[in-house]
């Protein structure tokens, strides 16, 4: 599946397609052909992607075929045990977490899941967890710490649910919990933004030693298309918005709202998720040792010190 | 209050009456609209003698309705906003901060006071509605931050009155990020086993009250306060049906469990005051 720019790139990949398909029922030999068009498409996309616009971004970090929290564990995690439920009102699909070994180090993981097919699309609630998500993740949380085991969170939602039993369940106050308690965390604590990170919604399991984001995710106070709706007063303005926003991994590396930003192979997460996979791994585990470094006390003074110190005033 | 009684109402003459008054010393309220002298709205802590209905005010009123004497030191009164993204929309973000100092006369969407209540020194942080919609943004976040570290310094409550649409789009990471700047000086308020009451008043919504709003030892609100994470027209939209009578109100935040108490904000002094000296005692 090709996003609305990367159409020229699908072009030439048919392209290619076609050319290898002739070469085979004609036993033509092509292969100076395949090679230049390869390198042309090579070129193409190193182009378009070293030129993306925050929306082409944002377009990016929702693609269907990226990888959703559960394939990240399947992909990084030798065993992987899925605890489920808030232990009060139900288990909350849009959120999952469990114990994950990576190598010999076991993990506290867990994140919003979205659905692929329409189905499950549904029952994950589109990535947009009820507080009995955030009631999980946070007893999950408190797991890990009993356990003294490190914690990883994946964010991917377009924001909390808005429902009606959100609002009854109190979506706001299951939100802010977790806030004030995930930085009392014992444990290491190491967030990555994996797709979107809308809001409250993705800040309720974001507070960590380490927020990172992965190169094509977005992470903002608002969605583009909500933003634009309410300062535009219409939806189309969401490539303005976007750009406004400043949501990009770089733009929040550079107003130091992130501490880092985690590289994608060419085109995004999806086109070789095995090297994503890897690469987090690799990471998980260098930020862990980092992390080891400095006792509890030290790593929730430092974790305080660094959201204290966000925003910018000026002393009139 | 009654619908006919209302309708009785709108045939005497207290609107005739108001007419012929000039504008500013008379209030009639939207609830029920009986008309009130200005003078006596106030000193009904600007609730309606009828109908009890209780009108948004700022934090001059509070802090005047709080503090001893209406004495009180106001803290980081300078401090304002910056544009770290040079925001624009229909105008540049900076453009719509000055106009709303101009048309408001505050720096921005909270002040911080410091001072005597019922003899006891409390920190009030207290939101204003009238600045871009009581929106949070790097100087609401900051100001509260401070508000906090001055009352674990002072060893004394912190009182949080919130009155928000939610985060200031305009200033978006940064906006967002004051959800947990807030929310790590509150880790530390409990740390020094400091009392917190966080008062939520008409409207508290969006990202205040999925952070500092409720997250006082005591949550509590005005009567008839919309409260809520997401607004009405989103939770509406989202369920594609009307949404029922009550939703989202102090009450209805009260019956699910989210509030210890509403208050009514003519006795808001002395139950404020009442609990936080049994917590001395
Ligand atoms: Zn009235």
């Amino acid at each position: 599946m090709y996003l609305d720019f990367e159409k020229p790139i699908g072009d030439l990949e048919t392209k290619l397609a076609e050319m290898k398909q002739v070469a085979e029922e004609s036993e033509v030999d092509v292969t100076k052909e395949v090679k230049s068009l390869e390198a042309k498409i090579l070129e193409l996309k190193k182009d378009i992607y070293s030129n993306l616009t925050r929306w082409q971004r944002v377009q990016l970090s929702r693609h269907p075929e990226r990888p959703y929290t559960l394939d990240y564990i399947q992909g990084m995690c030798d065993t992987f045990i899925e605890l489920h439920g808030d232990r009060a009102v139900k288990d909350d699909m849009a959120m999952v977490g469990g114990f994950g070994t990576i190598g010999e180090q076991t993990f506290m993981i867990i994140g919003h899941q979205k659905g692929r097919k329409t189905k499950e699309r549904q029952v994950r609630n589109f990535g947009m967890a009820n507080p009995d998500g955030y009631r999980k993740a946070l007893r999950l949380m408190k797991l890990a710490e009993k356990f003294n085991k490190p914690i990883v969170t994946l964010i991917d939602t377009p924001g909390a649910y808005p429902g009606l039993e959100a609002e009854e369940r109190g979506q706001a106050e299951a939100i802010a919990r977790n806030l004030k308690e995930m930085f009392m965390l014992k444990v290491p604590v190491i967030c990555i933004i994996i797709g979107e990170g809308a809001s409250g919604g993705a800040l309720g399991i974001a507070i960590g030693d380490k927020v990172m984001m992965l190169e094509n995710t977005w992470y903002s106070v608002i969605s583009p298309e909500s933003c634009s709706s309410i300062l535009w007063r219409s939806w189309d303005y969401k490539e303005l918005a976007a750009e406004a926003l400043k949501l990009t991994a770089e733009d929040m590396l550079q107003h130091g709202l992130i501490d880092g930003i985690i590289g994608e192979p060419l085109g995004g997460a999806h086109q070789d998720p095995s090297w994503m996979y890897q690469t987090l791994k690799d990471e998980l585990s260098k930020m862990l040792l980092e992390l080891n470094e400095l006792s509890a006390k030290e790593r929730i003074a430092k974790r305080i010190e660094k959201f204290a110190s966000m925003g910018v005033t000026v002393e009139g | 209050m009654s619908w006919f009684k209302r309708t009785e109402k709108g045939i005497t003459t207290p609107t005739e009456e108001k007419r012929e008054v000039p504008d500013g010393l008379w209030y009639q309220c939207p609830e029920c609209k009986k008309v009130v002298p200005t003078k006596e709205h106030a000193e009904h802590a600007y609730t309606c003698s009828e109908c009890n209905y209780h009108a948004r005010i700022g934090s001059k009123e509070y802090f005047e309705l709080l503090f001893d004497n209406q004495h009180f030191t106001e803290l980081d009164e300078n401090l304002v906003s910056s544009d770290p993204l040079t925001f624009k929309d229909s105008q540049p973000y900076p453009n719509r901060i000055v106009a709303a100092q101009k048309k408001t006369g505050l720096k921005d969407a909270v002040r911080t006071g410091f001072g005597k209540m019922d003899g006891m020194n409390v920190v009030i942080c207290c939101m204003d509605f009238a600045f871009v919609g009581g929106s949070m943004g790097s100087v609401v976040g900051e100001k509260i931050a401070r508000g906090i570290d001055h009352a674990r310094k002072k060893k004394c409550p912190f009182i949080m009155i919130s009155k928000s649409g939610g985060a200031r789009m305009m200033e978006a990471g940064f906006s967002l990020m004051q959800m947990a700047k807030t929310s790590a000086k509150l880790a530390l308020l409990d740390q020094d086993g400091l009392p917190y009451i966080s008062l939520m008043t008409d409207p508290t919504t969006g990202g205040v009250t999925a952070s500092y709003a409720m997250l006082g030892d005591f949550n509590i609100a005005e009567p008839g306060s919309l409260i809520g994470f997401a607004g009405p027209r989103v939770v509406k939209e989202t369920i594609g049906k009307d949404l029922p009578a009550g939703f989202q109100t102090a009450e209805f935040l009260l019956e699910h469990g989210f509030l210890d108490f509403i208050v009514d904000r003519k006795e808001m002094k002395k139950r404020l005051s009442d609990l936080l000296h049994m917590l001395s005692k």
